[in-house]
């Protein structure tokens, strides 16, 4: 088997006393889909957060592409690296939040094209051009002059998810893209995910869409107070839960 | 069916007696012969008068700038995870904004009795730089490092708390982009800090201009005091003043109209 895109391995957090995430393992293959799924509080977000090493960890180790996350290792200890190697590092990877995050004073398409200029040292004109493609991607390419104000929840995210596409990642991380979206603005969102996992694109999406899961997920996992409970092919794991924890989450959401 | 909006004849009547009273105040005001207007017209662009105005600007644009960097520098210490440079900031900022900027500005205008030379050395190497104190410290560095200095203390706690205004999760979607600590406060957290810093400057700024008149304690010709100069030898009190305010006037004017256009540029977006 090849090289998984992320490795994780007896992975810790804890914030003060209370420990988020108590030793997660988990591979994800280059060119799938995992989805995350769990009660709130079970440390899901957490876990993206310290896959672009926006959290520091208490223990363990991940690789992105092979490469340890955020960390140096010598002589059996992990020395954390300084911040201008992690932002190299963090360029690779794609994140897309719940809030969106998108910078206010800014428009849609300065939004997209700020990281390619200042990060990738990209020329402006290139930058522009590539943003206008990724833009006419989402379905926004007449809002490029929006400022994120004036656009609605779903098309905020469709441009986050534009921005994050613009620095080429090979990895993009969903933490509960849809979670802040009105009902009938889930769907735009869900089919630009979609067909981004059409490309190849290898993604980690913690969500609460198991139809989104069911579907385009590759593979699923179940997480409940900071441990992975269940883990299977979203299919099986949906239909036949094995765990009585997956199974009373599930028969409180379904 | 024609819709009518309800009637206020009390708001009416009580504009009519406003603007009657206005109109009775201008009226007042520049017939009275005391305001002595032709004499405010003599002076209004007097040679002397402008020098003054000339030398309130100076010191207020140079002050300000000073107080603006300081005060940057101050509140990105304040706000920094290292202790030891946020109880620094902590100290400077409680004791410039205690001490009356009028006793700051005696004291660094008598700087020279507590230390007569200042000398820039390597410790028990070769001297560097050495002047007597009287030489560097004219009345106007006294008066730049009086006004600078407090005014650092009080533009600190305005950036800090632009700073603080703007949500956390966009340091956190900038860093997710691979972008620098500096990259992130230059683009993404100042601009939108500004939003909230510029009112309360464009405050700072307008006291500034009046509050240079403390200059004249430590024998500084501004504004104000130019005009002080020139009634204690006329007697022609009142209308000096006038003119004093008259440019004070026109200043602040010129810069709420700069406040407002800048709160614009960084109010895109909003």
């Amino acid at each position: 088997m090849t090289e998984p895109m992320v490795r994780i391995r007896g992975l810790r957090k804890s914030f003060g006393t209370k420990e988020v995430l108590c030793g997660i393992d988990m591979d994800v293959q280059a060119g799938s889909v995992m989805c995350i799924i769990g009660p709130s509080g079970s440390g899901k977000s957490t876990l993206l957060s310290c896959i672009n090493h926006l959290e520091r960890i208490d223990g363990g180790r991940m690789w992105v592409g092979g490469e340890l996350v955020g960390y140096r290792e010598r002589a059996g200890k992990l020395y954390e690296l300084p911040e201008r190697k992690v932002a190299k590092m963090r360029a690779r990877i794609g994140m897309v939040f719940q809030q969106f995050n998108l910078f206010p004073h800014m428009t849609a398409l300065q939004n997209i094209i700020e990281a390619p200029i200042r990060v990738k040292r990209q020329p402006p004109a290139e930058a522009r051009a590539k943003a206008m493609v990724l833009l006419e991607r989402v379905g926004l390419a007449d809002r490029a002059a929006a400022f994120p104000s004036q656009l609605s929840g779903g098309q905020q995210q469709r441009v986050a998810i534009a921005r994050a596409l613009a620095m080429e990642p090979q990895l993009m991380l969903f933490d509960e893209p849809t979670s802040a979206l009105d009902p009938e603005l889930v769907g735009e969102v869900l089919a630009v995910m979609r067909d981004l996992a059409a490309t190849g694109m290898t993604m980690m999406v913690v969500t609460h869409e198991l139809s989104f899961a069911r579907e385009v997920g590759d593979d699923l996992v179940f997480m409940a107070d900071g441990l992975i409970m269940e883990r299977g092919s979203p299919r099986t794991v949906l239909a036949n839960p094995r765990e009585p924890r997956t199974r009373e989450f599930l028969s409180r959401v379904l | 069916m024609q819709v009518i909006p309800l009637r206020r004849p009390w708001t009416w009547a009580a504009s009519v007696l406003v603007v009657l009273i206005a109109a009775g105040v201008a009226w007042s005001v520049a017939t009275n012969p005391a305001f002595g207007w032709p004499v405010v017209a003599e002076y209004l662009f007097h040679e002397q008068i402008l020098a003054g105005l000339i030398r309130t600007l100076e010191l207020t644009v140079t002050a300000m700038l000073l107080g603006l960097v300081l005060g940057t520098a101050l509140a990105i210490m304040r706000l920094s995870d290292n202790k030891l440079l946020s109880t620094l900031s902590w100290l400077y900022i409680w004791f410039f904004r205690s001490v009356p900027v009028l006793v700051q500005l005696i004291f660094w205008y008598n700087f020279g009795a507590l230390y007569a030379h200042i000398t820039l050395a390597i410790p028990w190497g070769p001297v560097l730089y050495s002047a007597s104190t009287n030489s560097v410290i004219t009345p106007l560095t006294a008066a730049l490092a009086g006004l600078g200095l407090a005014q650092a203390a009080y533009t600190a706690e305005v950036i800090r708390a632009g700073i603080l205004s703007v949500p956390s999760g966009q340091t956190r979607a900038a860093k997710a982009l691979g972008m620098g600590p500096a990259t992130i406060f230059i683009r993404i957290v100042f601009p939108q800090a500004m939003r909230v810093i510029i009112p309360p400057v464009g405050n700072e700024v307008i006291s500034m201009v009046k509050g240079t008149s403390l200059v004249s304690v430590i024998a500084m010709a501004d504004l104000l005091y130019t005009a002080q100069l020139i009634y204690a030898r006329t007697y022609e009190t009142i209308p000096l003043l006038i003119v004093a305010s008259l440019w004070y006037l026109a200043v602040v004017s010129i810069l709420s109209i700069a406040q407002h256009a800048l709160e614009r540029h960084y109010g895109r977006g909003a």
